[in-house]
């Protein structure tokens, strides 16, 4: 009798490392895997990563960026390329930044009310760091000076990481037009991503900061570094 | 509880360890496709947006 009871303990016990190890290792890879395909499928939607022929080759400057409109919640509009999270990183932005309807379900959410990729201001978006493909999972190891391409229907948008900060959950003033600046007007085109600090923990937030560097249109060709990715076959 | 599993297993030594890996690879299978995502619909860790919510 004792001897069932305790190859039971032993088996719940077993089970508990099962479920954290697929939770926290398989499930994300599973999940990250699906949602890089999915993101590279949505962006091959929008038109060929090569440029059109008439593009003219070299650095050319296309103007301001063109700043598309924030769709329904819960649709997916943008892709985000991340090289320094690997080269096969391609996760989808969805309008809204729910839990169930969003974040567990497309990967990367955009905060209503905040700016679109390209528009002066913020573009902010929510991920997570651990769990449903964790697509912020690297957050931390970014350097200043990586690249973060954001596509949309319109265009590629390149970001430059800055820098990160950590903050309370309540501290919505990162989301600001200007970050942690209530009431100034903003002047530049930026970039803010959240997940949760630390890592297994939700008790604070880690905070990404990025600035547009340049622009292109979707005719103009996937930017150099991502090429690759964007025409990966799904 | 496994001794008497092990005693169930039909056949030589060799066929009854090979039964005993297929049965456990099974209970895998069947936690990764059903349990698990079942189970992680409870455990919300995550938080990972900024405000009141």
């Amino acid at each position: 009798m004792l001897g069932i009871i305790g190859e039971l303990l032993i088996t719940a016990g077993v089970l508990v490392f099962l479920f954290l190890g697929w939770q926290l290792w398989l499930n994300d890879l599973i999940v990250g895997s699906d949602q890089n395909k999915a993101g590279v499928a949505l962006a091959q939607g929008w038109g060929s990563p090569k440029p059109a022929p008439d593009a003219g080759a070299g650095d050319k400057d296309y103007g301001d960026p063109v700043v598309g409109t924030a769709p329904a919640n819960a649709t997916q509009f943008a892709v985000m390329y991340i090289p320094r999270f690997g080269a096969d990183y391609s996760r989808s932005v969805s309008e809204g930044v729910g839990t169930k309807d969003v974040l567990d379900k497309n990967g990367i959410g955009h905060y209503p009310g905040t700016q679109m990729p390209g528009q002066v201001g913020n573009f902010a978006v929510a991920a997570h760091r651990t769990t449903h493909g964790a697509p912020f999972h690297q957050l931390a190891t970014l350097q200043v000076g990586d690249r973060i391409y954001v596509q949309t229907q319109d265009g590629y948008y390149t970001y430059v990481f800055r820098g990160l900060e950590y903050v309370r959950p309540t501290g919505v003033g990162v989301l600001d037009p200007v970050p942690q600046s209530p009431g100034v007007a903003p002047t530049d085109r930026l970039m803010t991503m959240t997940s949760c600090n630390p890592m297994y923990s939700a008790s604070e937030r880690i905070i990404a900061y990025a600035s547009l560097e340049s622009w292109q249109p979707i005719s103009a060709g996937a930017p150099e570094e991502i090429l690759a990715t964007v025409t990966a076959k799904g | 509880m496994y001794g008497a599993l092990w005693r169930l297993m039909p056949g030589p030594l060799w066929l009854r360890i090979i039964l005993f890996i297929l049965f456990f690879v099974i209970v895998l299978g069947v936690l990764v496709v059903f349990v698990f995502p079942w189970l992680n619909t409870f455990v919300n860790v995550n938080d990972v947006t900024v405000g009141d919510q």
